[in-house]
């Protein structure tokens, strides 16, 4: 039942649209609890005291905090449509992809952002190795996954907001010369019936990560 | 061998300890490769050419990296020995959430202590035992982490107390003296052979951290 699973999130996360992406391709019905992130519920801290971020999932009044580890739980816990792979090599490998997204992907593509002059085109070269590395992870699949979106291609949901956001910021990183593979990943993965109902319009989006990324680079 | 394993380790790694403490729970007869990271074997660099680290377990000749995930890896395909995870969906949620909080504080924190000084050291010590009380708050008055059984969380934290001594050498405080209940779980692990003869000798733990000091030139 609906009122038996929260979902505490913020429309601007990828790491809750991560988990809305599951959500919606198994079908499971929630409840959306929409965070202030400049003025966090107390519900969201009682929730989430160690980390204080969304998302945070409810489930029979129980808190599950940290992305992936959410996800795991909802394939655990609903075991239609899995999205890890079953052969625990499979799983390792996925696991072992997913983490190094929000590890090095992610860490790399800020650096890119805030690097002063002298240091921007090694952060971009940085970037660009890590990405190519991704890439070659598909070898010639339609998705992570195989035939249909797995663990990896939710996890990877913040290289497809990267493509969709980077003109805001001015930047080019995932140009698609230089990666046309990741590039068609990313059109297959934004053409996905359950990723087109919970990715937030392009320019709502482009907007928000301009104006975020001047307020944090400050007035120049 | 029978189970056709083989782990690529460096001996003061407490990411590699968590991969012997976890083949040690399986009873599981492997070959153990010692690595020089100065000099990183061929077949190191082949099993993880993205990161070049250690721990790397190669099971029927394909490599898992990252310690968590070996652990995890172990606990799936032995899953019928010393269940590691929890079974409940929830319990292992947590579990891993707490794992995962581990490996985002300690071993940067610990890192601190050892390779600064002054201001940047007094702070490392206040923020790593500010999360092991978090930790200690969390272990609450059960044996281990998940309740009567030592499992993952355990294997997580534990191959870190070997370090604890060099961490206390050079930030000058008492780990037991903040964290009394903490320590005594330590000891209650160590009391199982999987642990003790997985963890290093903190003593030379010790020697190893005053060999970097001096490549790094800390004082």
């Amino acid at each position: 039942m609906a009122e038996e699973v929260k979902l505490f999130g913020s429309w601007a996360s990828p790491y809750t649209s991560r988990v809305k992406v599951v959500l919606k391709l198994k079908g499971i019905e929630y409840e959306n609890v929409e965070e202030d992130l400049s003025n966090k519920s107390p519900l969201l801290l009682k929730y989430n005291p160690i980390h204080k971020k969304v998302p945070v999932f409810l489930h029979h009044g129980k808190p599950i905090a940290e992305s992936l580890i959410i996800i795991e739980y909802i394939d655990e816990t609903w075991k239609h449509n899995p999205i890890l792979p079953i052969d625990p090599y499979d799983r390792a490998m996925a696991r072992f992809w997913a983490k190094f997204i929000d590890e090095k992907i992610q860490p790399a593509v800020w650096k890119t952002l805030l690097a002063g002059e002298n240091e921007r085109e090694a952060a971009i070269e940085e970037a660009h190795q890590l990405l190519k590395t991704l890439e070659r992870e598909l070898n010639g699949k339609k998705f992570f996954g195989g035939e249909s979106l797995g663990f990896l291609d939710v996890a990877g949901n913040v290289v497809v907001w990267l493509e969709v956001s980077q003109e805001a910021l001015g930047m080019n990183l995932l140009d698609k010369e230089k990666f046309p593979i990741l590039h068609e990943w990313c059109q297959r993965v934004l053409d996905d019936d359950a990723f087109k109902q919970v990715m937030p319009p392009k320019e709502k989006l482009l907007a928000f990560t301009r104006a975020r990324f001047e307020a944090f680079l400050g007035p120049k | 061998m029978a189970d056709d394993i083989i782990l690529l380790d460096f001996w003061p790694s407490m990411f590699g300890m968590r991969v012997k403490i976890a083949l040690a729970e399986k009873d599981l007869k492997y070959e153990y490769r010692e690595e020089d990271l100065r000099n990183k074997s061929p077949l190191l660099l082949e099993m993880n050419p993205v990161h070049k680290k250690i721990p790397v377990l190669i099971h029927h000749g394909k490599p898992i990296c990252e310690s968590q995930i070996i652990v995890e890896y172990i606990d799936e395909v032995w899953k019928d020995k010393s269940p590691l995870l929890p079974s409940d969906p929830y319990e292992r949620a947590q579990a891993r959430f707490w794992a995962d909080y581990v490996d985002k504080k300690i071993f940067e924190l610990g890192r601190k202590i050892w390779t600064t000084k002054g201001e940047d050291q007094e702070a490392a010590k206040k923020e790593l035992i500010g999360c092991l009380k978090i930790l200690e708050g969390e272990l609450g008055e059960k044996p281990f982490f998940s309740g009567e059984n030592f499992g993952f969380v355990d294997v997580s934290l534990v191959t870190f107390s070997c370090w604890f001594y060099a961490y206390e050498r050079f930030g000058n405080f008492s780990i037991e003296a903040e964290c009394p209940k903490l320590i005594a779980w330590t000891k209650r692990c160590m009391q199982k052979e999987s642990v003790s003869s997985s963890l290093a000798d903190p003593f030379k733990i010790c020697g190893f951290v005053v060999l970097l000091r001096k490549k790094f030139g800390i004082e």
